[in-house]
């Protein structure tokens, strides 16, 4: 009846997960409690969860990554503690069992679950606002999109409570994810939430493709749009083009696993390598599609704080376009000590040296914006800078990992997870706090207290240096990753500057947290009327904070790069515009209600449970059969609804900056 | 043609292209489920690699000359052609707006698709029967999955096909309709396309 | 909004203005397809050619095969207002060789390095 459910997948005997979970769910409950005490339910599914206007979705997706970061962090932090201890003759508290599901959870959560939900929700809040339209190309789409990346998220965090996660590292490779190895639900709580979160990010791809391809203001030629929304558009592509491969990959996992087939068993003649091989032609891409849309945020927030356009914008797009092409074909750096021969080795060495190039090209770029410009230092401006160096550092660690003899030392130590953390810390997590602090104001109406936030970015920064140049020292001494034990005591001394490290930017989280906190409490000494606190040059700054739910009342006219900038210039849009009707998509309960099933069916095939497996497919398929029958899609908004909202808001505009209203 | 007309105006001023403004939900929506395609199309690539790199793994088991009945493939490969062609008069007339024309071709194209996937069942069916099921070898899961999807991708397009026919029925060929029908027409040929690939790759150079 | 830019932008599987165009064109693209797949069946099967050269032939028989498609009834063609089509279809393009090669050439490459099993 329940498959393979039973009481005993309950963890009773295994305090650490229960005790998490039990306050994780105290903390669940009381806000559940908050929000039915106060009445907040209608508003909630009116203007939320059944929304499909961008920027609440956009926020959304940031408010999950952001959760999301903390459960990865307090698996990262009991790492760190676990190494700090466990040296020489101590155990440490994690058993080994434990530890090895806390690294694979860490590494699956900070990657699917923070990393991708926060680019992702960045370019849905700012792209079609940067477009200068209304909304993305298939706004439903888009609202199933993000449903499914949170029913995948809720799936793994399940794993706390109800069984096991996978302990093959964030990675799967078989033979150890294969059934034989890996008897129990772990690998298969780590294979279908992702599965069903990988058609939400393929179909966010696919929907930002067309948006930007399909939908632009008139005037919007391909080189006037703002250099963030290449990078969106670079991103978009690879998460279209590298996805499903995951997804065909790990549905041959789980026929081995499930239907006994033989794609990567030892027996039957499966090639194991064959995994590893698939798995990265996704992974190297997704590494791209992380910092892409990061490098669009710095390329922003530079030329806003430096009060000058992007040096060479063309240079710029070029060199996205380049690294989205040269990212299919770096991969099997990933993998150079599996046995391949010297001249695949060496095709594959010499192509990993060639994609830093158009990074550095980017880097100069960035350098040379900021050079003699009036720089204002506040906390975006801040992350870009730490970036620069940081990512500087990474990435030249990554070359010296693309050499193939050094990769044969240096493969799997703890070298290399500092070289990833460096990269992706230090360029999509600053991209992501950069892009947080900046685009806020526009999505809130208010800005962020700057001294929290300038407090959050020295304990990321030093707890990042801290946390992780000891691992690269470590990793040449020969510490290799996901050690539950470590028998060298020498080791110990670095492993707890970096266990300080990890505090450090336990710190800083805390002032994250005190910032939004602060923030909000202040927040009306810190309103934003003319919806342009930061001077901004894009097309985003026209609109007020928030911007109304159909962005513009009538669509700009784009005549050159960082067209809002030259608006401001020109004094155009200080005439009043006629306004004309518009429709608007209509609210959707489909993506929650597809969500809702997705999770069903998701645990259902996890625990084998069949007969609801079949109900939920069927359900999904239902609704949305039924879904597509239906017609009432689109309200209109009259021409009177949009005169009056835009007067109020020139009326506000005026008052604050005379002679600049848009 | 209309190229002289594209070049006189400029490509600064294109809808959706350009510097035009916004493009129709028509070409959007095409454009979009033209993208999709191209992510379905990756994923077939990754089921082509993995069972060009295990299709000589046959664990002592059978192996694809064995199995392969060159007249079913053939016979299978006929019905997914002419419902790829009878899909395309069908669009023809409901762009023209001739709702029966349109269902009695989509009926037709149901009809030839149902036959291929009847065929390519009753095959697999007989394989596993006679223990060359997806679980005796790498090369045969290879086989099920590569084929096994497409397949799949047959069967959802035909349930597609019966609801687009029921709506065309229903509410007539009004925009959205013929906007859907357009994607179900992208995907059918799409499908005619990959299958282009499984027929030559695992088929006809397999059976070798 | 839904306003017909056909003439400027054009998406696969649109019909031309002209339907009796489109009905030839589907009828050649039909023919041909059918020749190609009778001629990949015969190439496949005889004795005639050299071994070896018979799965290059076939491949090709199938690119042919797969442009008819494209041209004869996705009406993909190479003017101006096909741009998108074009460079999204060779992207693709690009990623599959990348995949079904790349993964090819790595794995034989691993294959050949195993110990005798």
């Amino acid at each position: 009846m329940l498959g393979k459910l039973s009481w005993a997948a309950i963890p009773l005997a295994q305090p650490l997960p229960l005790y998490a979970m039990g306050v994780v769910g105290i903390v669940i409950l009381a806000v559940l409690g908050v929000v039915t005490r106060n009445g907040w339910w209608p508003y909630l599914w009116r203007e939320w969860l059944t929304s499909v206007d961008h920027k609440r979705i956009g926020v959304m997706y940031m408010a999950l990554a952001l959760v999301m970061l903390l459960r990865g962090f307090s698996d990262a932090i009991m790492m760190r503690s676990q190494q700090a201890i466990a040296v020489g003759g101590a155990q440490g508290y994690l058993p080994p069992d434990h530890y090895d599901q806390i690294f694979s959870a860490h590494g699956t959560i900070m990657i699917f679950f923070v990393a991708m939900p926060f680019v992702v929700g960045l370019m849905n809040f700012v792209v079609p606002l940067q477009l200068g339209v209304r909304d993305v190309a298939f706004p439903v789409l888009n609202s199933v999109s993000f449903w499914l990346t949170a029913s995948g998220a809720l799936l793994v965090n399940a794993s706390l409570v109800i069984g096991n996660f996978a302990r093959t590292g964030w990675m799967g490779y078989p033979p150890l994810s294969e059934l034989a190895y890996s008897p129990d639900v772990g690998v298969d709580y780590y294979l279908w939430p992702l599965q069903i979160s990988g058609v939400g990010t393929l179909f966010a791809g696919i929907n930002m493709v067309t948006t930007i391809l399909k939908l632009r203001a008139p005037g919007m030629t391909y080189f006037r749009m703002p250099v963030f929304c290449w990078s969106a558009l670079t991103s978009s592509i690879l998460m279209v083009v590298a996805f499903p491969i995951l997804t065909a990959t790990f549905a041959m996992l789980l026929l081995d696993r499930y239907l006994g087939m033989h794609f990567f068993t030892n027996d039957g003649g499966g090639n194991v390598m064959m995994y590893v091989n698939l798995f990265w032609a996704w992974g190297h891409p997704e590494v791209y599609i992380l910092i892409l849309p990061a490098f669009g945020v710095f390329s922003e927030v530079i030329a806003t704080f430096s009060g000058k356009p992007l040096f060479s914008y063309r240079s710029m797009v070029l060199a996205l376009l380049a690294i989205c092409v040269l990212s299919f074909m770096v991969w099997l750096h990933h993998f150079f000590t599996m046995g391949a021969g010297a001249d695949v080795n060496a095709f594959f060495g010499i192509m990993s040296m060639i994609i830093g190039v158009p990074t550095g090209v980017k880097v100069f770029n960035w350098l040379f914006t900021l050079f003699r410009g009036r720089v204002v230092y506040r906390t975006p401006v801040l992350f870009a800078i730490g970036f620069m160096v940081t990512f500087v550092i990474g990435g030249m660690t990554g070359v010296l990992l693309a050499v193939p003899p050094v990769d044969f030392v240096l493969h799997n130590s703890v070298f290399l997870v500092a070289h990833f953390h460096n990269v992706i810390i230090g360029g999509v997590l600053f991209g992501a706090f950069a892009g947080y602090n900046y685009w806020f104001p526009k999505a809130f109406g208010f800005t962020l207290d700057e001294r929290w936030g300038k407090a959050s970015f020295w304990c990321w920064l030093t707890g990042f240096y801290l946390a992780f140049m000891p691992l690269y020292a470590l990793g040449l001494k020969g510490m290799t990753r996901r050690l539950q034990h470590i028998a060298d005591p020498g080791w110990q001394p670095w492993l707890l500057v970096a266990e300080l490290g990890a505090i450090v930017i336990f710190c800083g989280i805390l002032c994250q947290v005190a910032q939004l906190y602060v923030s909000i409490r202040t927040w009306k000494d810190r309103r934003d009327p003319t919806g342009d606190p930061w001077n901004g040059r894009t097309l985003e700054w026209a609109t007020s904070s928030p911007p109304p739910a159909y962005n513009f009342a009538v669509l700009p006219k784009v005549e050159t790069i960082d067209a809002f900038w030259d608006m401001k210039r020109k004094g155009l849009g200080a005439a009043e515009p006629a306004y004309e009707a518009i429709e608007m998509p209509r609210n959707s309960p489909i993506g929650f209600v597809i969500a809702f099933f997705a999770v069903a069916a998701g645990f259902s095939l996890i625990w084998q449970i069949w007969w609801l497996v079949i109900l939920g497919l069927l359900a999904i398929v239902g609704v949305v059969l039924v879904f597509g029958w239906s017609e009432d899609r689109e309200r209109e908004i009259t021409a009177e609804e949009m005169a009056r909202k835009e007067r109020a808001r020139r009326q506000e505009q005026a008052r604050w900056r005379p002679g600049q209203a848009t | 043609m209309t190229i002289g007309t594209i070049e006189a105006v400029g490509p600064e001023l294109v809808r959706g292209r350009g510097g035009g403004g916004p493009a129709s939900t028509r070409t959007v929506v095409a454009y979009g489920f033209w993208i999709f395609i191209l992510s379905d199309i990756t994923m077939f690539s990754a089921l082509f690699a993995a069972y060009a790199v295990l299709s000589g793994r046959t664990a002592g088991g059978p192996t694809a000359g064995e199995l392969i009945n060159l007249s079913h493939v053939f016979l299978e490969t006929m019905c997914l052609l002419v419902s790829s062609y009878t899909c395309g008069l069908g669009a023809l007339s409901a762009e023209r707006r001739q709702r029966d024309r349109f269902l009695a071709f989509a009926a037709l194209t149901f009809m030839l698709g149902a036959a291929f996937l009847f065929i390519e069942i009753w095959d697999f069916a007989a394989m596993v029967r006679m223990g060359a099921g997806p679980s005796r070898s790498a090369f045969l899961s290879a086989f099920f999955a590569l084929v096994g999807m497409h397949g799949a991708h047959v069967t959802s397009g035909l349930v597609w096909l019966v609801y687009m026919a029921a709506q065309a029925a229903a509410k007539g060929l009004r925009p959205r309709v013929l906007r859907r029908l357009l994607c179900f027409s992208l995907f059918w040929h799409a499908l005619d396309i990959v299958w282009v690939g499984v027929l030559t790759l695992v088929y006809l150079i397999g059976a070798r | 909004m839904d306003g017909d830019d056909r003439l400027y932008d054009r998406t696969p599987g649109v019909e031309d203005e002209e339907p009796t165009a489109n009905f030839l064109s589907y009828t050649t693209g039909f023919g041909l397809a059918v020749l190609l797949t009778i001629a990949s069946f015969v190439v496949a099967q005889t004795d005639l050619l050299w071994a070896p050269g018979v799965a290059v032939g076939l491949v090709v028989l199938a690119f042919a095969q797969i442009g008819v498609h494209l041209v004869f009834f996705l009406h993909i063609g190479t003017g101006p207002d096909h741009t998108n089509n074009i460079v999204a279809l060779a992207f693709g393009l690009l990623i599959v060789l990348l995949v079904i090669g790349g993964s090819c050439w790595i794995i034989a490459n691993l294959n050949a390095n195993m110990m005798p099993m």
